[in-house]
């Protein structure tokens, strides 16, 4: 039975539903409420919260936790995370798995507390030092928060690649129906061999876990290597399209501007425009192959609550094979459906 | 007597300079963890700094933190699994400088975790530049006419941690003689045994010779520990509950 759930408290019920062992955080609005009410579920169900005493505490007591191959977890919002980048980075070159919740604040700087979409750069260029990438994952509903949380453990441990849900604070914020089972009985065993994980080297010889490789070609060895598990993920984004078969012009968006051009998308077909809509699910792996197909048959139009960083990768995705345009507000400002829906009938022309 | 190398170290070449202390703090540290019997135990972390490669020379589990981080990793690692023995091997650059906060808040929490400090009043790894608990006067690379009042106060980590609540045990030790060496054993299996015994935080302060960083002769740097070092850091017990 669906109910009315808020997009924080869906994601920390989606983390748990995953088997969450242990999740370490620090408070930052419009997160808070997901260190709040993890403070309370984690230790009902008998698991690990831990309030750190900064980010670069709670990024590293993850990074602690995932060395032994649990699940474990932190969430910030925009400036917590510039924090956090130092340990994401370690985490990369280590090869540990953990998910990070990023719920968007506006930036630069404090910024304000409001939504805003303007760490998709951060989030997919790297955010921290060296040649690395996260699997990043970009809900548009309470449900998709939580059901992408509940499912990103698994991927993190399969790939052993850090795993983001890139969402912000409206959507944090906002409540709407969504469907959420009880919690189910944590299965599995308590402290697994995983082959890689430090648990104490009993029956085994010792294991070390780290990202300083001092030999001649070792650290190129091992970049080439971390690169070969990012080429085999390319081709698995995900996405949604809608009415993209016969559009001439197709809206990309991910999150909560994709729930606006939802709205512009309805209202323009409804006046005979023949648009269509994009909604990137992960934006790392970026769709590029089939954006790539799409500019062959429609224009494209990016909406983004940023001065246009999603849009880069667009047009690198169809080599600006067709027109691409942006529209989009900076931080502190929503983007508006009458401005989207007049640049889109500019371009459909 | 039992001269043979400890299972808790790996038969390895390390990579110190002659004169540094941390090969006799590593084969204490290994001879502890043996009689304890308890490598298999053992999850350590190894710091930023010259005891970074400690995983080429330690025969158990051992991360690499980020620099400063090893409290918080630790952290980590202790929550999830409370029964095994978790250490970090810290320099007086990652723990009193970057690391402040994380060694503040692990203390305070009294997590049961052990901390081993070297304290060597440089950064040896970079190139002997000022630390934290360099001496007032001490010339290092970013002090080359001595530190002054201007650069702060040398970092006085046992009389600093001790009175946090969360702190069971901190000792401030040296390895300078023979006698001493044994003192150290002494301290760093207690700091073990602690948490063993589900105690909580137990920190050993363990003041090292640096000829290198100091650019001095090896024996003169065993001089400067017993004229000048002990003198600004008093070894003894600061907390033991």
């Amino acid at each position: 039975m669906k109910k009315l759930w808020k997009g924080n408290l869906a994601l920390v019920e989606g983390a748990i539903a995953g088997g969450l062992d242990a999740y370490f955080g620090y408070p930052i609005t419009p997160q808070n409420e997901v260190t709040e009410y993890m403070s309370l579920r984690m230790r009902e169900e008998g698991r690990i919260f831990l309030q750190a005493e900064s980010e670069l505490a709670a990024i590293n007591m993850v990074f602690g936790a995932a060395l032994t191959g649990k699940k474990t977890m932190t969430s910030s919002s925009s400036p917590g995370i510039s924090l956090m980048q130092e340990g994401i980075s370690y985490m990369a070159g280590c090869e540990l798995p953990a998910v990070i919740v990023n719920v968007q604040r506006g930036g630069p700087g404090l910024g304000n507390i409001s939504g805003a979409q303007g760490d998709y750069n951060q989030t997919v260029k790297g955010g921290g030092h060296g040649d690395y990438r996260l699997i990043t994952y970009t809900p548009a509903t309470v449900q998709e928060l939580y059901e992408m949380t509940r499912d990103a453990f698994d991927i993190t441990l399969k790939h052993r690649i850090p795993v983001i849900i890139l969402t912000d604070g409206v959507l944090g914020q906002m409540m709407e129906p969504a469907e959420i089972p009880e919690t189910p009985e944590a299965t599995g065993e308590t402290n697994p061999d995983l082959g890689w994980n430090l648990t104490g080297c009993r029956n085994r010889n010792p294991r070390f876990i780290r990202s300083l490789i001092m030999n001649e070609g070792g650290l190129e060895e091992h970049n080439y290597h971390l690169w070969n598990k990012y080429e085999k993920l390319k081709n698995s984004a995900q996405w949604e399209e809608t009415d993209t078969e016969d559009a001439e012009l197709i809206m990309i968006a991910y999150g909560t501007s994709a729930r606006i051009v939802r709205d512009v998308h309805q209202k323009a077909r409804e006046q005979g425009l023949k648009t269509g809509c994009f909604r990137l699910k992960t934006a790392w792996p970026f769709p590029s192959k089939r954006l790539m197909e799409l500019s062959n048959k429609a224009k494209f139009l990016v909406v983004e609550m940023s001065m246009g960083q999603m849009i880069d990768d667009v047009r690198l995705a169809c080599e600006s094979k067709t027109a691409v345009e942006f529209y989009g507000r900076p931080a502190g400002g929503l983007p508006e459906v009458s401005r989207i829906e007049e640049k889109a009938r500019e371009m459909i022309g | 007597m039992n001269f043979q190398r400890p299972e808790s170290l790996k038969d390895s070449c390390n990579h110190y300079c002659p004169g540094c202390g941390h090969g006799i703090i590593h084969r204490i540290m290994a001879e502890s963890i043996d009689e304890l019997n308890i490598r298999e135990k053992v999850i350590a972390i190894a710091p930023v700094g010259c005891a970074v490669f400690g995983y080429f020379y330690w025969n158990f589990d051992t991360a690499e933190a980020a620099h400063g981080r090893p409290p918080a990793v630790a952290t980590g690692i202790k929550r999830v699994m409370p029964d095994r023995v978790v250490i970090t091997y810290q320099g007086d650059g990652d723990l009193a400088a970057i690391g402040g906060n994380e060694i503040l808040h692990a203390a305070n929490r009294g997590e049961n975790i052990t901390v081993f400090f070297v304290n060597n009043a440089c950064y040896g790894m970079t190139g002997g530049q000022m630390a934290p608990t360099t001496l007032l006067n001490q010339i290092t690379t970013t002090t080359p006419k001595g530190r002054t009042l201007e650069d702060g106060w040398p970092v006085k980590i046992c009389e600093l941690l001790s009175p946090l609540e969360g702190t069971c045990y901190a000792e401030r030790v040296t390895i300078h003689t023979p006698k001493n060496i044994l003192k150290t054993k002494k301290a760093v299996k207690k700091a073990l045994e602690n948490q063993l015994k589900k105690k909580g935080f137990s920190i050993v302060e363990i003041l090292s010779m640096c000829p290198t960083g100091w650019k001095v002769p090896a024996e003169e740097s065993i001089d400067l520990i017993e004229k000048k070092m002990t003198e600004y850091f008093p070894p003894g017990v600061y907390k033991d509950v």
